[in-house]
């Protein structure tokens, strides 16, 4: 065991736990603070891992703008806050928590199984990973890149559409 | 230097919240968090793989990922005040106007 892999198991723990809270929470605001909880840790663990840039991207991005998104969401549509009468309906939670657990327990067998942690050798961080992630995007997916702009732009652009209120205009 | 199934287990844990959080929820907005947490998990595994492999690839398919779900979120986001705007609910079981 390494220290980062010290470092890794309290965050895994701590981020688990908040994924956990973010599916069960009553409140709804509350989901969304634990939602930053867990996106911090998944934040966290790139950085542990040695991918610097993505690890700040995902704190910048997700921690910093759609968790924005998601609380402007909820206060927008006025969600029960507290009560929460709509949500966790018994069967659903029943048959959400089999499927869930199902896929955990298959998920974990099978990738224990293929990587054992006892024989699996660490695995170093990419050598100079952001200067890396910098050639390769702009040579070789430089394609992609342009497209998920444009499909950025389109996105937001419907969002804007989506959400205007119509001022009984033309349709 | 973490060995890589440490890594995937947290993720299957992560992609396993998620997957309740879609199936019990009824709340739009929570089940567009639940589909984020999903999405982070494969962005770990992601990750993982490309310190695992020495390969810079990962990484870049995880910028797109994390592009593509700021885009979903925004779409999703809006649809949803659209249809609290409409319906006043945003209850997914009860916006089943298309389903046959």
């Amino acid at each position: 065991m390494t220290a980062q892999e010290y470092a890794f198991l309290v965050v895994a723990v701590i981020g688990s736990l908040a994924a956990v809270a973010v599916v069960t929470a009553r409140n709804v605001v509350h989901a969304a603070l634990y939602l930053v909880v867990a996106l911090a840790c998944v934040g966290i663990t790139f950085l542990l891992v040695g991918a610097e840039f993505v690890g700040w991207t995902q704190i910048l991005i997700y921690v910093g703008a759609i968790v924005i998104l998601f609380l402007f969401g909820l206060m927008l549509t006025k969600a029960p806050i507290g009560r929460d009468t709509l949500d966790h309906l018994p069967q659903n939670r029943i048959v959400g928590a089999v499927v869930a657990l199902l896929i955990f327990v298959g998920l974990a067998t099978l990738l224990l199984r293929v990587w054992p942690i006892g024989t699996t050798v660490a695995s170093q961080p990419v050598a100079g990973s952001t200067e890396a992630i910098g050639q390769s995007m702009f040579r070789d997916y430089v394609l992609p890149f342009e497209v998920v702009s444009f499909l950025l732009l389109a996105a937001l652009i419907g969002a804007i559409v989506l959400a205007r209120k119509d001022d009984g205009g033309a349709a | 230097m973490i060995r890589l199934p440490l890594v995937l287990v947290f993720a299957a844990l992560l992609f396993s919240a998620g997957v309740y959080g879609v199936l019990a929820r009824r709340n739009a907005v929570m089940v567009l968090m639940a589909i984020e947490l999903m999405l982070n998990a494969v962005n770990l595994n992601l990750v993982a793989f490309s310190a695992s492999l020495q390969d810079v690839t990962g990484q870049i398919f995880a910028l797109f990922v994390i592009a593509v779900a700021a885009a979903e979120v925004g779409i999703g986001l809006a649809i949803v005040i659209l249809l609290f705007r409409n319906r006043a609910s945003i209850n997914v079981d009860e916006v089943d106007l298309l389903k046959w």
